[in-house]
Parts: C-alpha cells; structure tokens; sequence
C-alpha cells in the first residue's frame, strides 16, 4: 500500500499578513514558510501506519505544488520521514490549477491512500482534496480525524455536525484530514534532517491549465475599538454590560 | 439562471444554518433577478420543507433515495449536479461546514464551476463577480472573483441574518440516477453527541485556556455555559493535554466559529487561537495578565484570576436571569 500527502507550502501561523502593490499580492518579505499544519498532521499519521508492522504500507511519498522555492519544505517533510517527493514546477494558481497538476502526477502514479488537508492556512480554500478527488474520479472522505488499517480495509472516522462517523473503504481513496489524525506533529530530528538530503525530490513539468477564480485584491480587517476593563471585584458589572450594552445575553 | 441552495438535515430538520443559506440564496436571487430553488436530500416530513418557504425558498426539490442515506461524496456530488442542470442553476450556494467542505470542490471540478469558500457578505459585485473572502485565518479579506459562467459559494456559519419573508414554497420530488459503483464508502458506526449545544451553532461560546490550570476546574465553564443556553469550546493545549475533547478546540487548526459571544477563561490570545473566533460580534476576556493579547481582541475585559471570577459569573448571569 502506498501513500501521498499533497503538501501545501504556508506561511508560517504567526506571519504579519502585509500586501504589496497596491493591496494586489502578499508581501512575502521575511515570511518563513512551513507544512501547511493540517498535512503535517496527515504525513505524521502516515509514517504511524506505515511503521505499525502490522500494516501493508510499503513507502509514503510527499507531493507539492510549487516553484523551487517551496523545496525546503519538502526537503523538511523527507526529513519527518517520508520516503521521497515530488514537486510539479508550477507557481500555484487558484485551487482548480493545483488539483489539475496534483491530477496529473496522479494519474501516471497510483497510490492507495491519497491524503490532503481540510485547508491550507494561507488562502483557506478548502477546497484542494475534494477537486482533485473528482478529477480522479475517485470516493473522498472530508473531516477526517482518524483512520485505521485492517488488511485491505481501511476504516475512517469523520466529524460530522455533532457526532462522528465510522467509514470503512477499500482503497483507492482520497482522505481530507483535519485536527485529530495525529495527536502532534511529528519534528525532524538531527539523523531524519541528514537522511533527507539523500532522499530524491522528482521534478514534474506541469500541464497547461486555466483557473476558474482570480484574486482582485485584498483588504485588512477594521481594527476593533478598546476593550473596556472592567474590576476583578465587579463582575456583576460586566454581566450588566453584557445583557444591557451588547444585548448578547 | 436560478439560484440553488443545497441544505442537509439533521434527523430530519432544519436549522438556523438552513435558514441562513436560504436566506443569503435569496437575496442571491433577488440581485440576479431569478428564483430560489433549495435542494434536499433524505427524509424531511413536509412541514419541514415547507418552513424554507419563510426565508424565500419559491421552490423546493426533496430526494430521498435510499441509497443517499449517508453522505457519500461522490454520490451527493452527482446528485446536485443533476439538479444544477435540471434547474438551470447559475449558483449554486452551500454551507462551509465539514458537508458543505466536502462537496462544493467536487461539484466545482464536475461543472467546471469556480468556488468562492467560506463568504460571509454578499457579493460586492455580480458582473464580474465578485465576493470577500476571508484568507490567512482571518487576517485578511480576499477580492474573490469567479470567472466561470456557473459559480459555486460556500457561506461561513452564524455569518448572514436570517430574514423572514412571506413566500410559500412549492415542492417538487425528483428521483436522481444513482449508480450503485458511485458510492464506495459504508458507514459502519454513527456517534452522536446528544443534548448540548453544537459548538458551530452556539450563539454564546465559554472557554477555556491553561490559565483554568486543571481539568478538575471546568464544572464552571460549563454550568456558566449551560445557564446562558451556550457550548463550551478551548485552546489547543487544553485539548492536546486531554483536558477537553478536541472538538471543542477552536483557532486555526481546530474550529473557527462566530458566536455572538465569546467568553474566554485563562487564554492569551494567540494568534492562532484568535484565528477561529475573532468573528464572534462580542468577545469577553479574563486573564492575570494585563498585556495578554486576547485584550485586545477583546471588547470587555477582567484583569483578574479566571478561577475566582467564574464563580462570581455564574453567581451574577443566576441573580440576573431571575429577575
Ligand atoms: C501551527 C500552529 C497552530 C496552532 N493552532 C492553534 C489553534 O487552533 N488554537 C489554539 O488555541 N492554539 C493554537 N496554537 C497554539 C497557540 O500558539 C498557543 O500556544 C495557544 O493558543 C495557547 O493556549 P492558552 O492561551 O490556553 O495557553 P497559554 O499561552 O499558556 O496562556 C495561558 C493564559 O492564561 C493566563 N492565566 C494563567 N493563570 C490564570 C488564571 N488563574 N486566571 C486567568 N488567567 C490566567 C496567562 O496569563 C496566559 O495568558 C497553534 C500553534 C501553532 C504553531
Ligand atoms: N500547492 C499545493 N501543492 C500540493 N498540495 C496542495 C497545494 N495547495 C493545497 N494543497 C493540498 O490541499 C489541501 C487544502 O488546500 P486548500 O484547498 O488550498 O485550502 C492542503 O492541505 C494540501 O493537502
């Protein structure tokens, strides 16, 4: 059994969002980029199931969207302990665009347990998984925040609006993985960081592709007037305020 | 050209996230001059579907084919795009929640349809069209714009007023073709939470960071949260610990929600954690610390021990609920 983890290239969670020209890009001066949280999760719950003995998972690959720029994090993902990767040669364009790449490399190359995140932490698109899933024809499962091996069944845990739900699936499939897949990331130690600048990054020339959404612009929140303080010794206040200012309770 | 809303049920009925597509998809319609056509999929009695009518649903199309009874993906994408194309529809509007998440891209790739995820206004335009999104966990607002000729939204929770109308809705059934090699997935086992206040639907959310120090100390939270008819939700490291379930962890990587009220016990206010609940309309803070970042998040604020406040809070919320 083989596995994939699409991989997305972030900005790191604590960046200062700034946009140059005009408000029309984002200003990636001094931004340090990361695994995008979610497929960090997936790659770390995909490195458990393929060091479990008892599962048939032969290699676990990492797969990216992206110009040379986003290598480190692949390289950074080799180092966690995936066993090689692949980098489409494409400057990432609306989701439509990505899913059509990651498509390609797809289709040429089966895997069994393909895995994405529920959104990439910079344009929180969510939207990635489920294209690529319909461009290759195959079943997905969204919100996932367990899976399980057993034999050729892989049994799946979804969040659904107040409950979970327990899937069970034969491979191929594709997994949208969410908070709950691994209990914390997994961190490359010094040996992982060694290995990983002999393990293969493939590069893939990408397809032609048109996107079906642009970005016109960008704008930055209103920022929020002062909090009012109110004494330690006065709640009653503050519950005042609450049912009488904000008409909240 | 219609509008299409596709809203699930829960056991049968709707709620106020329902209301909420219906309503935003309606003033979709009203700007493009076009109907309101809401799909529904599973047994729904027809009262129910009839309740849509109020927030201006003119017509409502009920499947209920067996083989829909659980979600699978592929299958309910195949549905909706039936029904986009029996109805003509330019839009088609979903929830952002884990259902709307998991079908809007399929249905974006199957008719070549752009996705604008996660809206919380209507569109700023309609030619080109165009509607804010937010992008970097909410740190900013994207122009969004859809150059396909059909065009998918997703809307964010708890994020357009529900209007009440006077349209009656007509029904319709119709019987899609599903074929049995679609649905690949078995649901094996269903785990429902029963009784409380769903964390994405709450109105009033209380919370909790490490500052509660204990897991022992969260009886509070809840009672507090119980008496104002709210759920309880915290930070990432309270549910790492195992303090508290992780679906109750709201920020970046867990929940993003947009309650009206957001109480905050012991949190600091991280970046991440103000990621998933900076849309609530009135955030309360209560923290030791004076410079916590959560103040300035914040529209009230107690600088002060979360354990000795929040007996005083419930104390306080019983004596003026009695009144
Ligand atoms: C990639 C990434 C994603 C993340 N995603 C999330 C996320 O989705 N959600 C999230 O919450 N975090 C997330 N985090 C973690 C985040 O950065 C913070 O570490 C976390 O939110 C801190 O939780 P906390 O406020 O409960 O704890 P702390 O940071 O330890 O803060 C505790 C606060 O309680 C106060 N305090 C202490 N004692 C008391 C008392 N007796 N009474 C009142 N106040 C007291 C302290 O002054 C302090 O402000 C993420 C981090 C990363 C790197
Ligand atoms: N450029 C990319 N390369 C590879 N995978 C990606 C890329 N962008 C997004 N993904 C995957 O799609 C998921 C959801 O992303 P998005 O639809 O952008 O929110 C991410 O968690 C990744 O698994």
């Amino acid at each position: 059994m083989k596995i994939i983890i699409c991989i997305s290239n972030v900005p790191d969670t604590t960046t200062k969002v700034k946009f140059v020209d005009n408000n029309s890009a984002f200003d990636t001066t001094g931004v340090q980029w990361i695994i995008n949280p979610w497929d960090e999760l997936a790659l770390t719950r995909a490195l458990e199931l393929k060091e479990d003995a008892n599962n048939p998972v032969s290699s676990v690959t990492v797969v990216t969207v992206g110009l040379k720029t986003s290598e480190p994090t692949l390289r950074k993902a080799l180092a966690i302990g995936a066993d090689d990767a692949i980098r489409v040669d494409f400057q990432p364009g609306d989701a439509y665009s990505v899913a059509t790449q990651l498509a390609e490399v797809l289709k040429n190359n089966p895997y069994d347990i393909i895995l994405n995140g529920i959104e990439s932490s910079d344009y929180n698109g969510s939207s990635v998984g489920g294209m690529l899933a319909e461009l290759l024809d195959m079943s997905s499962i969204s919100a996932v925040s367990g899976i399980k091996l057993q034999g050729e069944e892989i049994k799946v845990t979804r969040d659904i609006d107040g409950g979970k739900e327990e899937i069970s699936i034969t491979a191929p499939f594709v997994g949208i993985v969410q908070k709950g897949i691994a209990k914390e990331p997994r961190i490359a130690a010094m040996r992982g960081i060694m290995m990983a600048k002999k393990k293969p990054i493939t590069v893939v020339e990408p397809v032609a592709v048109d996107s079906l959404t642009e970005i016109a612009g960008f704008e930055l929140p209103q920022s929020k007037a002062a909090c009012k303080i109110i004494d330690a010794d006065n709640v009653k206040e503050l519950v005042e305020l609450l049912r009488d200012e904000a008409k909240a309770i | 050209m219609s509008v299409l809303v596709y809203t699930e049920n829960w056991d049968g009925r709707f709620k106020k996230l329902s209301n909420e597509l219906v309503s935003y998809g309606s003033k979709l319609a009203e700007m493009l001059n076009t109907s309101t056509t809401v799909l529904s999929i599973g047994k729904v009695d027809e009262a129910e579907l009839k309740s849509l009518g109020k927030y201006g649903a003119d017509k409502i199309i009920t499947v209920t084919d067996e083989k829909l009874a659980t979600l699978d993906n592929r299958a309910y994408t195949a549905v909706i795009a039936q029904v986009v194309e029996k109805e003509k529809s330019g839009i088609v509007l979903l929830s952002n929640n884990n259902t709307g998440k998991a079908i809007a891209p399929r249905l974006s790739v199957k008719l070549k349809a752009g996705i604008a995820s996660g809206i919380t206004a209507v569109p700023e335009k309609t030619s080109p069209f165009t509607a804010a999104k937010k992008v970097f966990s909410g740190k900013a607002f994207a122009k969004f714009v859809i150059k396909t000729d059909i065009k998918i939204l997703t809307l964010a929770q708890n994020s357009y007023e529900i209007v009440e109308k006077t349209g009656q809705a007509a029904i319709e059934s119709f019987s899609p073709s599903v074929s049995n090699d679609l649905i690949r997935t078995k649901v094996i086992n269903v785990e429902k939470q029963t009784g409380k206040v769903l964390l994405t639907d709450a109105e009033i959310v209380v919370s909790g960071g490490r500052g509660m120090k204990s897991p022992d100390n969260w009886g509070k939270i809840e009672e507090l949260a119980d008496l104002l008819g709210g759920a309880t939700a915290c930070s990432r490291p309270v549910s790492d610990e195992g303090w508290r379930p992780h679906e109750e962890h709201t920020g970046q990587t867990g929940k993003i929600i947009a309650p009206n009220l957001y109480i905050a016990f012991g949190i600091s206010g991280a970046i991440q954690h103000l990621a998933g609940v900076s849309s609530s309309k009135f955030i309360v803070a209560v923290n030791t610390d004076k410079d916590a970042p959560i103040f300035e998040a914040a529209d009230y604020g107690i600088v002060g021990d979360a354990l000795q406040v929040l007996p005083k809070f419930v104390d306080a919320v019983k004596e003026l609920k009695s009144l």
